[in-house]
Formats: structure tokens, C-alpha cells, sequence
């Protein structure tokens, strides 16, 4: 398995009310260690399983929030966030979870993961994938 | 690299068509299966966004599905072609991704 | 053409494994094939072999195990997914210390790599679901 391909996982749906953002990002996790090319975007409803200050202890569920913060350090870096989707539910990039990772090509400096593209870059993004899992 | 995209929600019900269209660039096909049959369909408040993108996509609906769901196929947006399994196949491999909006 | 197939619902309430049946056979009767189909999320459920639908339904799960072994299919359902909802063959029974397994026959219970790698196999790969 040589063979680099180009990921892309596409989450449209909230987390807690069903289980696919959850269950989306253990398929990414394991997948981080195939060494492809990988990147995530979320649009639709999706954008918020990125939202901050996810607190799940009075409805009993796992918060499984904080893992997106461990995502940089599995080498999954590129996350596309679609700025219609955020702007349709009143949103903005400070509403969501700041997440980073070390570039080890610019002497480990902190960036952004998160980068927010138009649906018309989106679709590029999609098209020029590989593989796309939905969740 | 040209993209299928598959829909398998009714419009009336949720956003994935009106999402999958948003995202198909000029050359994608749309293929409607499942309850996404009724997207494909004249006279509802959803058939614009079919008609008006048919310039640049292509769109399928899945024969199977309307007739377990008693749409004739003269209810059927001018320009929609109805496709079986075999041609689902086809479609698929004749793009080099396919996209499922659930 | 090599193609894999993900399915990400249940047996009976969703479609999906309706469509990635008919989908699946279709694929092989045209003479492509199929490097792997992979049961996700709730689609774990379709490989129990306790299911009995009422006898003027179609069965689901059974269907599934004859396309398998006429094609020698690989169905392999997700380790982490079935653990939660109670699907387990004999192995994972006895390490969970459970007191029967209900795999039917034809599927697998393997890790989510089984995924990824039917991604970077296949030519195609097609997402079933809700």
C-alpha cells in the first residue's frame, strides 16, 4: 500500500442529537495513521461539532469535543470550514474551537487548521479528492 | 475528475439536494435514489432548483425507486433521466468520486 | 472495476442496505469487483444472525450472506460499532466476557482500518446511509 490518496471526510450532521459525528471522528483518527492524504470538511450542520463550550454532563453523553484539539497532533491538519454554512446559522470563526497543529517544516511553529472556504471552493476540494467518506 | 453526486433525502424534507447542487460543479451528475426520488419531481416548491441547474449538471433518478413510491414518470422534471441499478453502476464508474449526501 | 461499499444503517429502518444490495449485485453482474463491503454505525446491525422478519419480507441479513458466498464477498462489520451495539461473533464474545455471539454467516468483525484500506484498494467507494 504505496499508493497516497487524498481523504476527504465530509460531516454534515450535529453531534450528540445522532451518533455520526462521533463515530466520523474515530474513523479519522485510525485513518491518521494509514499516512494519506488527508483532510475534513464540515459544512450544513455540521460546523457545529466545532462549536466551543460543549458541556455534555446533564445529558449523560461523552463531550467528545476536546478530540478535535488532538486532530494537529495526528498530522490531520487541513479542516475546511464552509463559510455559507457558518453564516446560515449566525456563526463566525470565533465561535468555533481554535485548532492547531506544529508545522515541523517551519521549526515547529503553532498554526490554524481550521480554514474557512466558500462552497464554491468546497466543491473543488471534493472534487479533486480521491475518497470521500460522509457521515 | 467528475463527481457523482448521490441524494437520497426529499427536498421537502431536508437540505441535502439543495447541498449536493450547491456543490457540483459544471460536468457533476446528480443521481436522486431512495426518498430523494421525490426531488426529481414537476410542480413541487423544489422543482426550480432542479430545473435551473440542469444547464450545468446532469441529473438521474433512480426508476426503482419512483415506481415503489407510484411516481409516473410523466411527474418527472423535462430533462431528469431514469436510470436502474445497472445504470447506478455505470454512473459510478464513469466518475472518478462519488459523493453520498446524507 | 474494483469497487467497496460502506453501509451505515440498520437492516429495517433505513433504505440503505436496500439500495447497497441492489447496488452490489448490480456491480457484479456487470462484471466489475467487489474488493469489500464495511457495515458502519447502526449498519453493524445487518449481521445478526437472530433477525426473523415475517415471512412475506424480504430478509435482509440472509440476503447479504448468499450474495457472499456466491462472490466470496468480504463483509466485514466495524469492531468498535459493533461492540456498542451488541453484535459479536465467538471470539469477541468470550473477550467481553458475554454469553453468546449472533454473527451471521459470511460476515466479520474486524477494525475500522478495514475501511481505509478499502479506500485506497478500491477504485470506487460508495456511502450508504441516512
Amino acid at each position: 500500500m504505496s499508493e497516497t490518496k487524498k481523504f476527504l471526510y465530509v460531516n454534515r450532521k450535529a453531534p450528540y442529537g445522532t451518533i455520526y459525528a462521533l463515530e466520523s471522528l474515530e474513523v479519522v483518527l485510525i485513518g491518521a495513521a494509514f499516512e494519506q492524504d488527508v483532510a475534513l470538511a464540515f459544512l450544513d450542520d455540521g460546523v457545529y461539532q466545532l462549536t466551543k463550550g460543549q458541556a455534555t454532563d446533564e445529558v449523560g453523553m461523552k463531550n467528545f469535543s476536546p478530540t478535535y484539539r488532538a486532530l494537529g497532533d495526528y498530522d490531520v491538519n487541513k479542516i475546511y470550514v464552509e463559510q455559507e454554512s457558518l453564516d446560515a446559522r449566525g456563526l463566525s470563526l470565533d465561535d468555533l474551537q481554535a485548532l492547531t497543529y506544529e508545522d515541523e517544516d517551519d521549526d515547529y511553529a503553532e498554526k490554524d487548521s481550521i480554514k474557512v472556504v466558500s462552497a464554491a471552493e468546497l466543491a473543488k476540494i471534493m472534487e479533486q479528492s480521491d475518497v470521500i467518506l460522509s457521515f | 475528475m467528475s463527481q457523482l453526486h448521490t441524494v437520497n433525502k426529499s427536498p421537502l424534507d431536508r437540505n441535502a439536494l439543495e447541498s449536493a447542487i450547491r456543490h457540483a460543479t459544471k460536468g457533476n451528475a446528480v443521481l436522486m435514489i431512495e426518498d430523494g426520488v421525490y426531488g426529481a419531481m414537476k410542480g413541487t416548491q423544489k422543482s426550480a432548483m432542479v430545473s435551473d441547474a440542469m444547464g450545468d449538471i446532469s441529473f438521474y433518478v433512480m426508476g426503482p425507486d419512483l415506481k415503489a413510491r407510484g411516481i409516473d414518470e410523466g411527474r418527472i422534471i423535462d430533462g431528469v433521466k431514469v436510470v436502474d441499478y445497472s445504470g447506478f453502476v455505470t454512473l459510478v464508474a464513469e466518475h472518478g468520486i462519488t459523493q453520498s449526501w446524507l | 472495476m474494483k469497487f467497496s461499499v460502506m453501509i451505515s444503517e440498520g437492516p429495517y429502518t433505513h433504505q440503505a442496505s436496500d439500495t447497497a444490495y441492489n447496488f452490489t449485485k448490480a456491480a457484479l453482474e456487470n462484471g466489475h469487483e467487489c474488493f469489500r463491503v464495511f457495515f458502519y454505525h447502526d449498519g453493524v446491525n445487518n449481521g445478526t444472525r437472530l433477525s426473523t422478519p415475517p415471512t412475506d419480507d424480504r430478509n435482509v441479513i440472509n440476503r447479504w450472506s448468499e450474495l457472499a458466498a456466491a462472490h466470496n464477498l468480504d463483509l466485514v462489520l466495524c469492531v468498535a460499532a459493533a461492540q456498542r451495539r451488541g453484535i459479536a461473533d465467538a471470539d469477541e464474545a468470550k473477550r467481553n466476557g458475554k454469553d453468546a455471539d449472533n454473527i451471521a454467516p459470511g460476515f466479520r468483525i474486524s477494525g475500522l482500518g478495514q475501511l481505509i484500506e478499502a479506500g485506497i484498494q478500491s477504485d470506487r467507494l460508495v456511502t450508504f446511509g441516512d
